[in-house]
């Protein structure tokens, strides 16, 4: 674990209790924020997401392959990056969970909750794997709050 | 805390105690085998309890929404009991809660299923 002013940085093993970790550290670093509850609860579930996909998807719980965490606090966002080392996503090959045929799917709906929970969410492609950047505006403290008050 | 599941049969319907968490691993793990079990057996009214249930992840969704399959390709009914406010809200935003049939009642809910 790495400590760097109000940012905080693993790098975790492709195993499920690296998932737990990320969740738990999503967690502590939300209420650290100041978020609510429910914001608590939605902010590690879409972190838990991310890592599964990292852990499962992205580098198939390959024990050679690494899965990089960090958290950041910026004072106006909660901001989480979760990369992989995996063969890449396209974002534009993940079917919609909400359409009919897809409704009844065991799987798929990941990527879509994380977009439910998070105000912005970014993907960028890694040589080799996948970047997923996560944020979460603290409520009342944006920039834009910021300037209004000055 | 890991998912635990108890079985109890009320009026032929079998009631399954879900308390814990439903994610990857274990806890999707457990929900599946506890429903293969029942079916195997030809249960094939089942009413899952989710009262105490503390988490769900899309894993755990994913495992309910094919024990719902599973269940009706079988000529049978699974219904879900006691929705914690975090699992309903997460069952709306995927458009699921209206596919499954969702109760509050406990003796209700074992009334509605087919004699």
């Amino acid at each position: 674990m790495k400590i760097a002013g109000n940012r905080v940085s693993y790098t975790l093993d492709s195993t499920l209790e690296s998932v737990n970790r990320a969740e738990q550290t999503a967690e502590s670093m939300a209420a650290k924020a100041g978020f609510s509850d429910d914001d608590r609860h939605r902010i590690s579930m879409a972190v838990r997401e991310a890592a599964v996909n990292a852990v499962l998807h992205g580098n198939a719980y390959d024990p050679s392959k690494k899965v990089r965490v960090a958290f950041e606090n910026t004072r106006d966002a909660l901001v989480i990056t979760i990369a992989d080392e995996g063969p890449g996503l396209c974002e534009q090959d993940v079917p919609d969970p909400l359409a009919p045929e897809n409704l009844l799917k065991q799987s798929g709906r990941g990527i879509f909750l994380i977009r439910s929970f998070m105000d912005e969410v970014r993907f960028r492609p890694l040589e080799p794997g996948t970047e997923i950047t996560l944020i979460k505006h603290v409520p009342g403290n944006s920039r834009e709050h910021t300037e209004e008050a000055k | 805390m890991t998912m635990k599941a108890s079985t109890r049969q009320v009026d032929g319907v079998t009631v399954v105690d879900l308390s814990g968490r439903i994610t990857l691993g274990e806890g999707s793990v457990v929900l599946r085998d506890t429903v293969r079990d029942l079916i195997s057996k030809g249960d094939k009214r089942i009413l899952l309890n989710l009262g105490d249930v503390t988490y769900i992840d899309s894993s755990g969704i994913g495992e309910l929404v094919s024990a719902f399959t599973t269940v009706r390709n079988q000529g049978g009914e699974l219904k879900l009991l006691k929705l914690t406010k975090k699992v309903h809200d997460l069952l709306q935003i995927t458009k699921l809660y209206t596919v499954f049939d969702v109760k509050d009642d406990e003796t209700q809910a074992i009334a509605s299923f087919k004699k």
